[in-house]
């Protein structure tokens, strides 16, 4: 029998924990000698303040929609995935070889194919890790982490070797033809009179993000293979007397979750850099385990976590831009958010578990 | 390859395989008493800027040490409160440590220093100064064993003596006392030992406390040894490599020092050459930094050797009632 009432574990500890999260962020913020408050005052207005400030809030929530269904994904079959960097690296390799050695004639087909290759290099990145689990035993958050590396050397070297136009100094892809550009926001929606957006990177990918969201939710909630991803993670021995393959669901979750990682490449490599750079992912694959975290690996959750995080991090670009406060403080808050949400998850829940007991007894 | 280059490169090995071999002891000994550390990298990298800063503002490295160590040993205590008191994900308590040194380290640099996230350079006393053994100059001339005594046995500061002593030390306490005996139960079998009225609890943060310590030393040798000074992100994956080392290793002491310096010569070969030509096939320098990891996975598969892990490991302990 549950302790609490449902909407306090998926309402309540979520927001309180997020509340701890916010006071020892506010106090590190006080230690360095600035003010929260004005903090606070010009990150809402850097990233909400403008239609310029959402469009870089709504770019960054869709790379973390992305990777945080990815963790959730694999959350569901309690496998922690801390591979979704590696997977978007790869993904965004997949991007750059649709584009750069494809002539499409148009961008949605590109975009289609983009998506699919994304999802295909994200998935075969994890599915090695995967395979190792399931038939080896190797711990799939160790042959992760592995991987990531592995990832950023293959990157490395594709850039540095492979893909590096002649002549050209940094390690990047050649600009990709002009036929594959997505429509950013400031096409799709700006006036004649009016410039909406403007300069902003958010794009068509940010709908593919809510597409995605919508699909995870009908795949783990309302399909047979979604039930029986949940059954095989809420108990193993249980889902293998009901004739689940352990074997099954966890190549096929993980395959789910690093094709939903590599997707993030359209975003930031397809949707806004429109080349492949070293580093394209900036850590998007890790803020996917504090936004599915926090979105109790919820579809709707995760989407809620990504779009704060997407203030947080244009708001955090914003106060580096302003004030001397570095970028860094948007990974410490993240560090208090995954602290908070995951780690210390019993720190919140025990205290209020007593209390409803003691509700219930009061009024029983 | 001359004999010399050679000397040069394993010298280079020990360097850089001494904050390695640290941190793998650190994870060791958490692991062994099951509780996953997937955080030595940020503890490592507190413990580099603490020791930097204090370093760099008293002039004492030794202030500098104890500072990197208080530092990393105030991370494994949130290690333990999260995961041995609240019982809560042990992994997702390492990724978040990870986060929060990463962060706090450049914010505290920038306020305190105000040098885009770095510490000033160390000097002098600030530093730890290499170590000449006894007779090393004049036994330089020799052939063959005295380059290996002057430049390779030689010229270290007193940290990595410290880590390498380390080995054996870890080894006798694991196997040779009561502590270890029972250190080692408590990552295998909590519940008996619990039943044998030693406290599980107790045993488990003591295992954390002196992953903190010796996580610290890992961080202070990076940043006052190692480099002067301490940069954003400067342990760049090294907590990483020594978790790969530690699987490498099977848990045991004297083979972590050996696949900490087997990944201490993979990092002073990527550093000394930039592509490797044997002979018409040339190794480029990305699969020199991917090796270390392409070898844990290939150990973690289980195809040479199966690395099992401590039974208990990741898993809290709760008292049956």
């Amino acid at each position: 029998m549950d302790v609490m009432p449902r909407w306090a574990d998926v309402v309540l500890i979520p927001l309180i924990s997020l509340a701890l999260a916010a006071i020892l962020s506010a106090l590190v913020i006080v230690g360095i000698g600035e003010d929260p408050v004005a903090a606070v005052s010009l990150m809402v207005k850097g990233a909400l303040g403008s239609t310029y400030g959402w469009g870089y809030t709504l770019y960054y929530a869709t790379n973390f929609m992305f990777t945080g269904l990815a963790v959730s994904v694999a959350f569901h079959a309690k496998l922690f995935n801390i591979g979704g960097e590696g997977q978007a690296m790869l993904g965004g390799l997949g991007v750059a070889i649709a584009c750069l050695y494809v002539p499409w004639p148009h961008w949605t087909l590109a975009l289609i194919f983009a998506s699919l290759a994304a999802a295909l290099f994200g998935a075969a990145w994890a599915a090695i890790p995967a395979y190792l689990q399931a038939r080896r035993g190797s711990h799939i958050v160790i042959t992760t982490i592995m991987f990531n590396f592995i990832a950023a050397a293959v990157l490395n070297y594709m850039l540095v070797v492979v893909l590096r136009p002649k002549g050209a100094m940094d390690p990047a892809s050649a600009r990709f033809p002009e036929a594959v550009h997505l429509p950013s926001f400031q096409e799709m929606f700006s006036t004649a009179d009016t410039a909406l957006f403007r300069g902003a990177p958010a794009n068509i990918t940010f709908f593919v993000a809510l597409a995605a969201c919508v699909v995870v939710w009908l795949l783990i909630w309302r399909t047979r293979l979604g039930y029986e991803i949940r059954a095989y993670g809420h108990s193993e021995t249980g889902a293998r007397y009901a004739g689940i393959s352990p074997f099954r669901i966890t190549m096929i979750a993980m395959l789910i979750s690093g094709a939903l990682a590599g997707l993030m490449a359209i975003n930031n490599v397809m949707g806004e850099a429109e080349r492949l750079v070293l580093n394209a992912t900036e850590g998007a694959g890790f803020i996917g385990i504090a936004v599915a975290l926090m979105g109790r690996s919820h579809p709707f959750g995760v989407f809620l976590a990504a779009i704060l995080f997407g203030f947080l991090y244009q708001g955090g670009a914003e106060l580096a831009l302003w004030t001397d406060i570095p970028r860094e403080l948007i990974v410490v808050i993240q560090a208090l958010v995954i602290l908070f949400t995951g780690a210390l998850d019993n720190m919140v829940r025990m205290p209020l578990e007593r209390l409803f007991l003691r509700l219930r007894g009061g009024n029983g | 390859m001359d004999f010399l280059t050679i000397i040069q490169i394993l010298d280079s090995t020990v360097r850089l395989g001494t904050p390695l071999l640290l941190a793998c002891l650190a994870g060791l000994f958490s692991e062994r008493a099951g509780i996953f550390d997937i955080g030595l990298e940020g503890k490592m990298l507190a413990a580099a800027f603490f020791s930097a800063a204090v370093a760099a503002v008293s002039g004492s490295v030794w202030l500098g040490l104890a500072a990197g160590i208080a530092a990393s040993l105030a991370l494994a205590a949130l290690h333990g409160l999260a995961s041995i008191t609240f019982r809560g994900n042990q992994l997702i308590s390492g990724v978040a440590i990870n986060f929060l040194a990463a962060g706090l380290t450049v914010l505290i640099a920038q306020d305190w220093f105000g040098q885009g996230g770095r510490t000033p350079s160390l000097v002098g006393g600030a530093r730890f100064e290499p170590i000449t053994l006894p007779f090393a100059d004049h036994v330089a001339a020799v052939p063959i064993l005295g380059p290996i005594y002057s430049e390779l046995l030689s010229g270290h500061s007193i940290l990595v003596y410290l880590a390498f002593l380390a080995v054996p030390a870890t080894w006798w306490m694991l196997y040779r006392t009561r502590f270890g005996l029972r250190l080692r139960a408590v990552g295998e079998n909590p519940a008996a030992v619990d039943t044998a009225g030693v406290s599980v609890v107790g045993l488990r943060y003591a295992a954390v406390a002196i992953c903190g310590v010796l996580c610290g030393i890992a961080g202070a040798y990076l940043a006052t040894g190692l480099q002067a000074g301490f940069v954003k992100d400067m342990t760049a994956g090294r907590g990483f490599i020594a978790l790969a080392a530690l699987i490498f290793a099977k848990w045991r002491p004297w083979h972590a020092m050996w696949a900490c310096l087997l990944f201490g010569f993979l990092q002073a070969i990527a550093l000394r050459y930039q592509n490797i030509d044997l002979g018409g096939l040339v190794i480029p320098v990305q699969v020199m930094d991917a090796l270390p990891y392409i070898l844990t996975v290939v150990i973690l598969a289980g195809f040479v050797g199966k690395a099992i892990p401590p039974r208990a490991g990741g898993e809290p302990y709760v008292k049956e009632r």
